[in-house]
């Protein structure tokens, strides 16, 4: 296989990783807001939590964007 | 059509000096920093300069993002966490400011250069490494032994909590750079549908409503995606240096 094309399409398979990344934060937000109903009082303290929940998370779709990042530009 | 890429390309403005054959130029990257540093610096000054009992509009907006901060910093870090409160402060306001002025059409964002945040990432990175050895000495390495571990998954989890301290750095500025770099990317590629669709006559205009819609929409996104951006990076500084403060798990 022609080296370029393999490079880009390692760069695409790579950012599948993203929509795992993406079922976490959606999982993260889904749970607060389902909380947030139940309990409105308590939702207003957990808001660093979540934005944390949320940083961590997005963190792993980030690494395979990166990937991507690495394999179109930088190798 | 213009490149959607070329919004982000590194103008020289004007020649400063120059070093062992590299030249060293004013860049529009130096000046929209410049930009920045100065109207944060006119926000602050110019909105608590009168220190009126009832706050005006500009004292107003000063007060509430000095309050949000400190809030911010003491309830993940603690009080003395408020030591690091210039710190924390000084990395929310220039990201958020930074980030407003690059939604204007025609300027440029500091912050989708992933050397600007990368630099700001590694200072708060080598903060929380010298102020927590300065801190506790060697107990700082307590931080990469949680309690309560059974002895023979400790070395695992050792090499876990080692790795995912060293990637911090790489998540914490890859993170504003990718969501900076991709929401200004989605606006100028949609923002082009708009005059490639007006170009086609009566009927491409009527149909360049639509992702004209599209683009206001989705500045309101970007309005909330740069605020948003510069609350993680602030939260995401304190909770590391939480760990310099608080080694202990």
């Amino acid at each position: 296989m022609d080296p370029v094309a393999a490079k880009y399409i390692g760069a695409g398979i790579a950012c599948i990783g993203m929509g795992g990344a993406g079922v976490g934060v959606g999982a993260i937000f889904g749970n607060y807001l389902a909380a947030a109903l139940r309990n409105p009082s308590a939702a207003q303290g957990q808001f660093g939590n979540l934005i944390f929940g949320f940083a961590v998370t997005e963190a792993l779709g980030i690494f395979s964007l990166l990937i991507a990042l690495l394999l179109l530009f930088a190798l | 059509m213009a490149d959607p890429i070329s919004q982000f390309e590194i103008k020289n403005l004007v020649k400063i000096a120059e070093i062992g054959g590299s030249e060293i130029h004013f860049t529009n990257s130096a000046l929209f920093m410049a930009i920045t540093v100065v109207g944060i610096w006119a926000l602050l000054v110019g909105g608590t300069s009168a220190r009126a009992l009832i706050p005006g509009r500009l004292q107003s907006i000063a007060e509430l993002s000095y309050e949000f901060v400190a809030n911010t910093i003491q309830s993940t870090a603690g009080k003395e966490g408020m030591r690091f409160f210039p710190l924390v402060f000084t990395l929310f306001m220039f990201i958020l400011v930074a980030n407003m002025i690059g939604l204007v059409p025609g300027t440029f964002t500091v912050t989708s250069h992933i050397v600007v945040t990368a630099s700001l990432a590694l200072l708060v990175f080598f903060t929380v490494i010298f102020y927590g050895l300065y801190k506790h000495g060697l107990g700082f390495f307590r931080l990469f032994v949680p309690h309560g571990i059974p002895i023979y998954i400790l070395p695992l989890i050792v090499f876990i909590e080692v790795l995912s301290f060293l990637s911090r750095p790489i998540s914490h500025s890859v993170r504003l750079f990718a969501n900076m770099l991709a929401g200004h990317i989605t606006l100028k590629v949609f923002a082009g549908f708009v005059t490639l669709l007006g170009g086609l006559g009566i009927a491409g205009v009527i149909g360049a409503a639509l992702p004209l819609i599209l683009v206001v929409a989705l500045t309101a996104l970007e309005l909330l995606v740069a605020f948003l951006q510069a609350y993680v990076f602030a939260i995401l500084t304190c909770i590391y240096l939480n760990d310099a403060i608080h080694p202990g798990h």
